[in-house]
């Protein structure tokens, strides 16, 4: 069965708590910490920091709290602008990157959490292998049959390069497929809101000759048919993209080739 | 006692993400869910509304109401596609949460007996009331 309670070595308790005294803008982080090597169960240390000496941005406390309290915190970070997809992490109960979520957009302790229902590695950092296989499952690259001109690029209509609109953004982040209930309960076998939006990007490809071949790798009760239009993907996208209206285009097409 | 999470498998992620290929089917499931939700929309307002009319109503009464062929076949449509919807609901949500493979494949089985007998139950209640009065 799914299980709805965790494991008792994964059960969190409360933390160390670093005060910031004297500071005019305090604002507690409460930040998930667990560390492979220390045997203990995940526990959720409180950092305080006065705003009026930190960045907007979540990502800059995090930073902020690395650097001058606490050089242990670990998490992912890389270009601080919401394009790499990095510093994916559960923010005030919503997926989205640190980098792109203004600290004054929470009221209260912000409380920090690895992407839900992830192998964490060590503290804010999950094992996504298993996201990153199913990605590279769906075969995300050009496939065609009809070879490229000699003199130039495979081209592409205005009309068609549009279709592509809204799925080429995506930064592969996860926090939609690590948001989606149904990839909870059967991670293993349902690809997720991510993987199927670039599989929809592959689909829309007017360039991409293999249409069919990728439509038939997908018609599965479990690799597509879990998604139930829960919508999580859609709210929690922190790049405004809409991976459940990809899903639907996908069972959409699945329909239009018998019909 | 570790805590370390322990990996035993050694196959691939790949290998894992691709697991058994696509089982090819899914799609006519998807359509027919969504087709008698739509076609139990105005059935079960029918019969709402039926059941208000006749409500009091004498059994010789509801006998010559379903003894028509429109009736008896809007009723058994609505029986049908009731206990169709309702199979094919119940085993999306069995194949959720329910990770054992064979736990789960009998746990379908058995709700699609008892959904089955109910059906059948359901068409013969109407049968005996349209033909029998």
């Amino acid at each position: 069965m799914a299980e709805f309670t965790l494991p008792k070595n994964s059960k969190i308790q409360k933390g160390q708590s670093h005060k910031a005294p004297g500071a005019k803008k305090p604002k507690a982080f409460s930040i998930y910490r667990w560390n492979p090597d220390d045997g203990k169960n995940p526990q959720m240390d409180t950092y305080e920091l006065d705003l009026d000496a930190c960045g907007p941005m979540v990502l800059d406390a995090l930073v902020k709290i690395k650097n001058e309290i606490d050089p242990s915190l670990t998490f992912r970070r890389s270009c601080r602008e919401g394009i790499c997809g990095s510093c994916a992490m559960n923010i005030d109960g919503t997926n989205t990157l640190a980098c792109l979520k203004p600290i004054a957009d929470v009221k209260g302790e912000v409380r920090i959490n690895p992407l839900p229902h992830m192998p964490v590695i060590k503290d804010l950092v999950p094992d996504l292998s298993q996201a990153y296989a199913q990605y590279r499952s769906i075969e995300p690259w050009l496939q065609s049959d009809t070879p490229a001109p000699p003199d130039g690029e495979r081209r592409q209509s205005k009309e068609e390069r549009a279709k592509m609109d809204g799925m080429w953004e995506c930064i592969l982040c996860f926090c939609c497929t690590t948001s989606c209930p149904s990839y909870w309960w059967n991670g293993d076998r349902y690809l997720g809101p991510a993987t199927l939006l670039a599989a929809y990007r592959w689909i829309a490809d007017s360039r991409d000759e293999r249409t069919g071949e990728r439509l038939d790798a997908l018609q599965d009760p479990f690799k597509l048919y879990r998604c139930h239009t829960i919508m999580n993907c859609t709210q929690t996208c922190p790049k405004g993209l809409n991976p459940a209206k990809a899903i639907a285009e996908i069972k959409t097409l699945m329909l239009e080739r018998q019909a | 006692m570790s805590t370390t999470p322990t990996q035993t498998i050694m196959r691939s992620g790949l290998g894992r993400a691709r697991g058994l290929g696509s089982a090819k089917t899914g799609a006519a499931h998807w359509f027919a869910e969504r087709v008698s939700s739509i076609a139990l929309v105005p059935l079960t307002l029918w019969f709402v509304l039926a059941v208000f009319r006749l409500a009091g109503a004498p059994r010789a009464a509801v006998g010559a109401w379903l003894a028509s062929p429109f009736n008896a076949a809007l009723m058994l449509a609505l029986v049908l596609i009731t206990f169709q919807h309702s199979a094919m609901g119940l085993q999306v949500v069995m194949e959720d949460y329910i990770h054992a493979e064979k736990t789960r494949l009998g746990a379908i089985l058995a709700m699609k007996a008892v959904t089955a007998i109910l059906a059948l139950m359901s068409v013969i209640a109407v049968l005996k009331l349209a033909i029998g009065g």
